[in-house]
């Protein structure tokens, strides 16, 4: 069903010139006053870039915050993980970037399937970001003069990438995490750890709190607030097999999405190019080799198909540079899509290298022979220490073997320009929603977003919704709205515990990966699609009547957990398919086999296509109704993106 | 490779543990010691046993949210490398592995190889951060930072808060962590103002959990990131200063 006419899908985004929106908004935005702030109670799930910035913010601010992260500690949370950076309009290298630079590269980057307003937003904060993280004491890289040092990413021709070694997420996240810890030593914020939370409270259609779950005892408990803000993350481990952490889920996204949230460009995901490929069938997780690496290495397969030859054997005349010889221009910094999908072509006609003939090389030897060893390692040391643990192979004598890799998801919740989901009070930032990457997210933004959307997006926006609730208290607990919630949650708990089957869970969910990864992944056809949809159908059946969980609900029950939010995929993972189906048109991650070019690059159709989807539940699965928001460019006309 | 593992299992906090001997049969080589214990998990699931409990996320070596004692060693065999990450390649075949949580007055175990660190988040909350709020700071390039002191603060802001120096140290001293993220703020200009305070609130709180360091420096070497020792005689530094200070006086002396 489609619904084009949707009263729900109001964006709020300001008028004017691109340049005054933010400030304009910001003028016209209700606030709160100082002395009111502490009479406000606001929820935050999740304490990743996005939720540990926004919680720290409000508690700046005088809110009354209360965190809940399912981890043993708020430092966590896995945007711990980002590896080469975060991007930012600085222009210190004096090579011609301005915020208006950064705009252009991820609309296009985005190939044209985000929002202009809140994208120049972005690049506008992107340098405050700089500036809070720094004076937080986050390390970043230095020149020997003192100042900040930058590198390239993929999808740009300026160095805007601020890093700290390979492990800039880290730093930034332990950054948030403190400032998180010093607005609880200062009263303000309360963090619950080992806290899942499994349903959002919604009350005269608005979202009042939300249902948890203590992982150490199982006890089940209700949190009222004036609003809920969702930093849950994304999705990937939608494919078993990803880059992300093992118990990143989506549970927490799609509970809201179940009670009325609209979930938006669900089939739009990232397949990252240089992951270390998967060894065997008993792999928990592939590990990510940060984009950073393609400065400096050069990407290549051997030119002849079922050539077996050790690397340093092929000679240089029968190797081929593929980016480099396809993508002149940009070479091997072309974004993440192209990337992938050169990759995959390249597999395809049986060129690809190691043992499973699933990879391709990521070469160092060049550039060690122009810049030295000593210059390699101090750039990425810790990463090639990492290859090297995984792989027992030393990358700086043997190219690097890569591998397309799920990593990231552009999809997520829908919210308008204040970050707010279609269900009022209710908030999604950072990766769990969806506006700022449109179809393919450039290398080093998805931390600029988490933090800007945390720092300094929400901190303003919230104060519209709360100043109409002044001097009111939240939702009591013991309202009909918590007690039903509570018990949908029980329910589900003990119908897990109680099916006794004979499978694992971890069994569905690689089945479900392997589904995905297949037919939801880096090619998607009508056919393969339809085939997934009804394959995920009868996965989820048998998932309700095979499933085996031990143990009781009353204590860690890791088993349980994992029921959960893998019963959430299977629903999820149907969306994505059913999204993808409906998006007849090939842009950014999103490759359909049916829309390609003569070359093989992604075919947008900007006629019939130019809109987020937007999809909301009504009762069932089956039953997801579409509606579009669409997207008007009015600074970066759409164009086939060429990084020729 | 077929290996024999002597495993700590215990249900909750409050009752008693008991080692409890699995086979791990026809394991990878490639395959990581935590993916071992997935596919014992499988079996114990399928046998109707309760899958051994421990804490996983990132499997990248730096979350972590990892950690157990593998024979006797933080992290297991291998140096500068986080559970996650040992491979079961530096094993042999027939090989008896034992696997223990944590141990520490400080971290009570709550199932299996899971324990409860808690007392980490609490020396944070005390100092481990800068006071600055959000929108206050200026341009980024105000205060050069010379480059020797951003690198030798990035080696301390290393750390992933695994505990493996407590679980190391025959004192479960957590003087390691505490100077890690101390001496990270420390050496930059940004943390100066509050050198001598923070070092004051981060030891105090460290010394209400945790025992006392005797330099024994057995935590250096557990450490999966390879943190230096000389950060706890740097830390030792600045809080012995921090006793001959008069905050007060010193506050009026900078107001003039």
């Amino acid at each position: 069903m489609t619904d084009t006419h949707s009263p729900t899908l109001d964006a709020k985004i300001p008028e004017g010139p691109i340049q005054q929106r933010w400030d304009e908004h910001k003028f016209h935005t209700n606030l709160v006053n100082p002395a009111n702030k502490r009479k406000y109670e606001i929820i935050v799930i999740g304490t990743g870039l996005a939720g540990a910035s926004a919680a720290a913010s409000f508690g700046e601010l005088g809110y009354n915050v209360k965190v809940f992260t399912y981890n043993d500690s708020a430092r966590r949370a896995h945007s711990i993980a980002a590896q080469g950076g975060i991007n930012a309009a600085k222009n210190y290298p004096n090579d011609g970037d301005s915020i208006y630079r950064l705009f252009y590269d991820t609309v296009k980057g985005g190939d044209f399937r985000s929002r202009e307003s809140n994208v120049y937003r972005l690049a506008q904060v992107s340098n405050e970001i700089i500036d809070q993280t720094t004076a937080q004491g986050v390390p970043f890289a230095r020149e020997y003069g003192g100042l900040l040092d930058n590198r390239s990413f993929g999808g740009a021709q300026v160095s805007r990438t601020f890093y700290a070694r390979g492990q800039t997420g880290q730093q930034l996240l332990l950054g948030a995490y403190q400032a998180l810890s010093r607005q609880v030593n200062e009263g303000p914020v309360e963090v619950f750890t080992r806290s899942e939370m499994l349903e959002v409270v919604v009350k005269d259609d608005r979202a009042v709190g939300v249902i948890v779950r203590d992982l150490v005892t199982g006890e089940i408990s209700a949190h009222s607030a004036h609003a809920v803000v969702l930093a849950t993350g994304g999705y990937s481990n939608v494919y078993f097999l990803s880059t992300n952490a093992m118990n990143c889920n989506a549970t927490a996204a799609w509970r809201a999405h179940r009670k009325g949230a609209l979930f938006a460009n669900p089939c739009f995901t990232q397949i990252h190019p240089t992951c270390i490929p998967a060894s065997d069938e008993h792999q928990s997780k592939l590990t990510l080799m940060s984009e950073s690496l393609r400065n400096d290495g050069r990407i290549w397969v051997p030119a002849n198909a079922d050539d077996s030859r050790a690397p340093n054997d092929i000679p240089e005349d029968e190797r081929d540079y593929y980016l480099e010889r396809q993508y002149p221009a940009f070479g091997n910094l072309v974004p993440r899509d192209v990337a992938s999908r050169a990759a995959m072509r390249m597999i395809d006609q049986n060129r690809g290298i190691g043992p499973l003939k699933n990879g391709v090389y990521l070469d160092f030897n060049e550039a060690i022979s122009r810049l030295g060893r000593d210059k390699i390692e101090e750039r990425y040391g810790n990463l090639f220490e990492m290859y090297e643990r995984i792989t027992d192979e030393d990358p700086y004598v043997v190219p690097m073997r890569i591998y397309p890799a799920p990593h990231y998801t552009m999809g997520g919740l829908w919210v308008d320009y204040n970050l707010m989901t279609t269900i009022p009070g209710l908030y999604a930032i950072g990766e769990a929603n969806f506006s700022d990457h449109g179809a393919n997210r450039l290398g080093a933004s998805a931390l600029m977003q988490g933090l800007a959307d945390g720092y300094f997006v929400l901190p303003y926006t919230i104060g519209d919704y709360l100043s109409d609730w002044l001097n009111t208290e939240p939702v009591a607990t013991d309202d009909e709205a918590f007690t039903q919630a509570m018990a949908q949650v029980n329910e589900r708990e003990e119908r897990f515990l109680s099916i006794n089957g004979t499978r694992s869970v971890d069994y569905f969910h690689r089945r479900l990966g392997h589904l995905m990864i297949e037919h939801c992944g880096l090619a998607r056809s009508r056919e393969g699609l339809e085939k997934a949809i009804s394959e995920i159908r009868a996965l989820r059946d048998e998932f309700w009547k095979d499933l085996k969980v031990l143990g009781t609900s009353e204590s860690l029950n890791q088993s349980l957990e994992r029921a959960g939010r893998v019963a959430d995929f299977l629903e999820l993972a149907e969306l994505m398919c059913i999204d993808a189906l409906e998006r007849e048109e090939s842009c950014g991650g999103h490759f359909r086999l049916e829309h390609q070019t003569e070359d093989g690059e992604a075919q947008r159709d900007d006629v019939d296509f130019s809109f987020v989807s937007a999809w909301e539940w009504i009762n069932s699965n089956t039953s997801q109704t579409l509606h579009k928001e669409p997207l008007e460019f009015e600074y970066v006309p759409p164009s086939q993106r060429s990084y020729k | 490779m077929d290996l024999t593992l002597k495993v700590w299992r215990q249900a909750n906090q409050d009752s008693e543990g008991e080692f409890k001997t699995y086979q791990a049969q026809n394991v990878s080589p490639d395959a990581s010691f935590l993916e071992m214990l997935d596919e014992v998990n499988e079996h114990l699931n399928d046998q109707g046993e309760e899958p051994i409990a421990f804490d996983s996320d990132c499997r990248e070596g730096i979350c972590g949210a990892c950690g157990v004692m593998v024979n006797g060693f933080p992290h297991g065999p291998q140096d500068g490398t986080a559970t996650c990450q040992l491979h079961m390649r530096k094993f042999e075949d027939g090989d008896a592995i034992t696997i223990e949580p944590w141990r520490a007055t400080a971290f009570p175990v709550i199932r299996d190889l899971v324990v409860d660190r808690t007392p980490f988040d609490k020396i944070i909350q005390a100092g481990g951060y800068i006071s600055i709020n959000t929108g206050a700071a200026r341009d980024a390039n105000i205060i050069p930072v010379p480059k020797e002191s951003a690198d030798a603060s990035m080696d301390a802001a290393s750390c992933i808060g695994c505990a493996a120096c407590v679980a190391a140290c025959p004192n479960s001293a957590a003087n390691l962590f505490t100077a890690a993220k101390m001496q990270q703020l420390n050496l930059l200009p940004q943390g100066n103002p509050e050198r001598y305070t923070r070092a004051v609130a981060m030891v105090e709180t460290m010394e209400e959990y945790f025992g006392s360091c005797t330099n024994h420096g057995e935590c250096e070497s557990a450490c999966p990131k390879n943190i230096s020792i000389d950060f706890i005689a740097m830390m030792n530094k600045d809080y012995v200063k921090a006793q001959f200070k008069n905050f007060e006086r010193d506050a009026q002396i900078k107001g003039k």
